[in-house]
């Protein structure tokens, strides 16, 4: 009989589910050996680089390419006028609506994409943009979403001008992009008619950026003889790319080939299709030799895929007990010049409707309109699932005002609202089914672990003396793991995704999913994942994602989709080789397969010690010794398709201190307890959970996509736009309980945007905390310290006297 | 645009290349030597991914001229290792799981290599100081924090023995 220790070593020597192993990723990046799309160099190849729109709004009167073609090494001057033939100067968004690849006529956004200059290298394209020649007739900007509607506002979309619909519903306005409610209006409007107490309060998400360290680009390669297109692309979804670059260009999926390579840092910004994207596919086309596009950090930060915008106006009805009865939201959605927002085709506001957090609130009605404006486009999920953080934003600033005005402590008003374990699944006033959580016992945990009484009378001490320290709490529910397909489609593809493993005849094996790391570290945790379920080390385990010509189809990483979709998909491939591996080793056993066990890496036949095979030894006989009749091979694949999304949840706490004289922010403790279910590496848990907070203590302290009231950007540059360093970036406390998923093959609920989620709400409220006190009930972010100085001087805090 | 005959020291090997007078040493590096492993996250000296060794000192290549390297001494991340042996920052950054994506990494390893060899029993601000000209979005530094003294530590072991 084996013994405990025996077992043991045998289940460490796995490296599966549960275990802190360091990455398989590493040795490559740590030598420079990392494969990122602009590494990519390939015989021939061209370079391309955009002339972009000075004007936010303007009509383009002439584009004159001559001096630019004159300079040698300048291969072509690509415009509207050169894509049109091909019916490629517009392209459909993910959204519903058309964006222009290059502008035609018209530009809506200032750096709008206007020509592409095809070089030898990169230096000649750029002196190439310099050279074209563009003649503008400035119009009227319209910068400030609310006055999008109004009746003379200047009318961004002349080409849908008299049309009723824009891809994503009714509109009233020319402006005006779609309008999307739920709930119930006239219960939620008779219950706040009624009620004991009300609050309403205005709450902005401003316009960000996800700005991971690389920028976005490609390299097209396009095979005049085979017919034949690789892409290299920075894409969080290549699959989907494949698909779209096929309906696009006419090529068959059979031909084209989309490749993601190491991606640094998605968190959103690679989700979507962009027009340097198209002009170097179309580029390569026509040359028949790889061009290569890659966006600089200006032309990031300005033009693909903005964050956020969302100027909601939250209101809460409640008892005198502060137990909250009905929630209210509008939402004024500021999409930019198209609407090119990387949401499921069905939903608009993305999932928005979680707005009632982790709440029991009976009744709930929210409404969002989305407007066109001179910006750019785009409106992604940064570094959580589809308008999430917007939602638990509102909802967290929500609760914190009306325990301010029923003078109820912050902590309390949460634990008298939870939805209570007993309480799951739960089915929420706007449609969700909860799957699991325990908000209580995670909020109770963060409390006693920073004595919180104390706090609050060091906070009381402090106020007598004027000084200004804040605390804030979050308990987020996040809605990850997009989703069943029944209502979750991109284009029509169902949001499934999937995994194929082929284990190798002396026990080794390659796993392919349709997933793509971005620094998430897939290529352990899914070795890890397939490790525990086949008993065979991960060591061992190869794990490829990001080519199109060999993952199996999936609809790629964003939204923590990977653990809850492909996670799932890994294990039940797995499961279904672990099957096969059963009647194999009755086959080598002579018995039948209910006689075995599993235990860790072998099938042992009950009750008799010694009789066993080892996943090892059933993999050589997979191709060799099967019982009659079976395949021979051991390979799956999954497609999984889940019946739920997962609802990861944490509970965060701040305390921080703000200098009454220079505005300047400390925060002295930040303490994230996150529930992500099933963990199945905890290191890698933890790097994602400091990531995020980290991202979300940018969005919260600094990161604003800001313009003038002509529509000139301001803080394109990492000059100006917030990135902190290693120096303004706090500590982070971690701590976790485990409430499993019930519906996902492991009990995972993915995790790596909760901290995102959680963590903004979270400083915004430790910030409005330490005004709290006096009267102020909402300070839009970003907290930096001219803005927080600001609010200080205006309460006359910062008298010396 | 003439191009100009520059000689220098890459990773302890000599190079000869040609190259245009306003040319970057990290568009040098990685496109005329391909040596790909410093990257580009800004090309305004901003965020540290370009970073490399150049005569002792820590600089961001993308605000260099590479002319200005000839005769110079230059070292990258595709230099650190010797012998097949990880250098400790290598090493400290995959035990203290101090990368993500990666994209930042070569730059925070070429600084913290300098660094150390600065101050080598730095406490865990001088850390947070002396890296500060590297941004990295995945990690929220503590580990690249834990990452360096793990190296510090293996430096200061080592050199002691
Ligand atoms: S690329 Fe040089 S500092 Fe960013
Ligand atoms: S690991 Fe991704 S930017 Fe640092």
């Amino acid at each position: 009989m084996a013994t405990t220790a025996e077992y043991l070593e045998r289940e460490q020597k796995l490296e599966g589910i549960g275990c802190a192993r360091k990455r398989k990723e590493d040795p490559r990046f740590i030598q420079g050996k990392g494969h990122y799309v602009d590494d990519v160099h390939l015989p021939g190849m061209l370079f391309g680089a955009v002339v972009r729109s000075p004007h936010a709004h303007a009509r383009i009167k002439s584009i004159n390419k001559e001096k630019a073609l004159a300079l040698p090494g300048v291969r072509a001057v690509l415009t509207a006028e050169d894509l049109k033939p091909l019916k490629l100067h517009w392209m459909p968004t993910l959204a519903g609506d058309v964006q222009a690849v290059l502008a035609d006529e018209k530009v809506c956004f200032q750096y709008q994409e206007v020509a592409m200059v095809i070089a030898d290298d990169r230096y000649l394209a750029a002196d190439g943009v310099d050279l074209v020649e563009v003649e503008y007739e400035p119009l009227p900007a319209l910068v400030d979403p609310h006055h999008a509607m109004d009746a003379d506002a200047p009318v961004i979309r002349e080409d849908l001008v008299g049309k009723d619909e824009a891809g994503q519903g009714k509109r009233v306005h020319d402006n005006h992009i779609f309008r999307w409610e739920v709930g119930d209006k006239a219960a939620t409007d008779r219950i706040f008619a009624t009620a004991d107490v009300t609050v309403k309060q205005a709450v902005l998400n401003p316009r960000v950026h996800p700005c991971p360290l690389e920028t976005c680009g490609c390299v097209a390669s396009f095979d005049k003889v085979r017919g034949e297109l690789t892409v290299y692309i920075t894409s969080q979804a290549p699959h989907v790319v494949r698909t779209v670059v096929s309906l696009l260009s006419g090529l068959p999926e059979s031909k084209i080939r989309i490749i993601s390579p190491d991606i640094g840092g998605g968190f959103g910004n690679k989700v979507g299709i962009y027009p340097g994207y198209v002009g170097a596919i179309v580029a390569s086309i026509v040359f028949g030799r790889p061009v290569k596009w890659i966006e600089s950090r200006i032309e990031n930060l300005s033009t693909t895929a903005f964050a956020r915008d969302y100027h909601m106006v939250g209101e809460l009805a409640a008892d005198k007990n502060g137990r909250i009865k009905a929630l209210r939201v509008n939402v004024l959605a500021d999409h930019g010049a198209f609407n090119a927002h990387a949401q499921p085709t069905k939903w608009p506001a993305g999932f928005f409707s979680i707005c009632t957090g982790s709440y029991d609130i009976p009744v709930a009605y929210a409404r969002v309109d989305g407007v066109y404006t001179n910006k750019a486009p785009g409106g992604v999920a940064y570094r959580c699932s589809f308008r999430v953080t917007e939602a638990v934003h509102l909802i967290e600033r929500m609760i914190d005002i009306l325990a301010q005005k029923l003078g109820i402590d912050k902590a309390e008003i949460r634990f008298r609202n939870f939805i209570k374990p007993e309480q799951f699944p739960y089915h929420s006033a706007l449609g969700w089914d909860y799957d699991s959580g325990d908000y209580p016992t995670a909020l109770k945990k963060v409390l006693e672990a920073v004595n919180y009484p104390a706090l609050r009378e060091e906070q009381a001490e402090k106020r007598t003396r004027g000084e200004l320290m804040g605390i804030g709490i979050c308990t987020f529910t996040e809605i990850v793991g997009a989703g069943p397909s029944k209502n979750c489609d991109i284009l029509g593809v169902g949001m499934f995704d999937s995994c194929e493993i082929r284990v190798h005849p002396t026990g080794s094996a390659i796993a392919r999913i349709g997933t793509i790391t971005q620094g998430q570290g897939h290529q352990t945790t899914y070795a890890q994942i397939i490790a525990t379920e086949l008993g065979l080390p991960s060591e061992v385990i190869q794990v490829e994602e990001g080519d199109t010509n060999t993952a199996p189809y999936g609809l790629g990483t964003y939204g923590s989709r990977s653990t809850p979709v492909g996670g799932a998909a890994t294990a039940n491939a797995a499961r279904k080789l672990r099957d096969k591996a059963r009647k194999i080793a009755a086959h080598l056993l002579e018995v039948s397969a209910d006689d075995l066990d599993w235990e860790i890496d072998r099938f042992k036949v009950k009750g008799v010690p010694g009789q066993e095979k080892t996943m090892k030894e059933i993999a050589w006989a997979a191709y060799n010794n099967v019982p009659p009749g079976m395949e021979m091979g051991l390979e799956a694949v999954e497609y999984y398709d889940p019946p739920n999304f997962t609802y990861p949840f944490g509970a965060y706490l701040c305390v921080l201190d703000i200098d009454r004289y220079t505005g300047e922010t400390k925060v002295r403790r930040f303490y994230a307890l996150d529930d992500c279910g099933t963990r199945i590496n905890p290191m890698i848990i933890e790097g994602q959970i400091h990531g995020g907070l980290t991202e979300a203590y940018a969005v919260a302290m600094g990161q604003l996509i800001a313009f003038d009231a002509g529509g000139n950007l301001l803080s394109n540059s990492l000059m100006d736009y917030f990135l902190p360093t290693a120096v303004e970036t706090p500590k982070w406390e971690t701590d976790f309980t485990v409430t499993p998923s019930p519906h996902h093959p492991l009990g995972a609920k993915g995790v790596a945007e909760s901290p995102h989620v959680g963590g903004i709400p979270c400083f915004t409220n430790a910030v409005n905390d330490a005004f709290a006190h006096l009267g102020v009930t909402q300070i839009d972010m970003p907290h930096t310290a001219f803005n927080v100085w600001k609010t200080i001087h205006e309460l006359g805090l910062d008298n010396r006297a | 645009m003439a191009k100009q005959h520059i000689v220098f020291s890459l990773n302890g090997g000599v190079v000869e290349i040609l190259v245009e007078p306003r040319t970057l040493l990290i568009h040098a590096l990685r496109e005329t030597l391909g040596q790909t492993g410093s990257h580009i996250g800004c090309e305004t000296s901003h965020c540290g991914a370009c970073t490399v060794d150049f005569n002792g000192k820590s600089v961001k290549s993308c605000t260099v001229l590479a002319v200005q390297a000839d005769g110079g001494e230059v070292l990258t991340v595709e230099g650190l290792a010797h012998n097949g042996a990880l250098h400790p920052v290598q090493e400290g950054f995959m035990q203290e799981h101090g990368l993500q994506c990666g994209f930042c990494t070569p730059g925070m390893l070429i600084r913290a290599y300098r660094f150390l060899q600065e101050n080598p029993s730095p406490t865990d601000e001088d850390i947070r100081m002396g890296m500060s000209g590297n941004l990295c979005r995945c990690t929220g530094y503590q580990n690249i924090v834990k990452a360096v003294q793990y190296a510090a530590n293996k430096l200061r072991a080592t050199q002691g023995a």
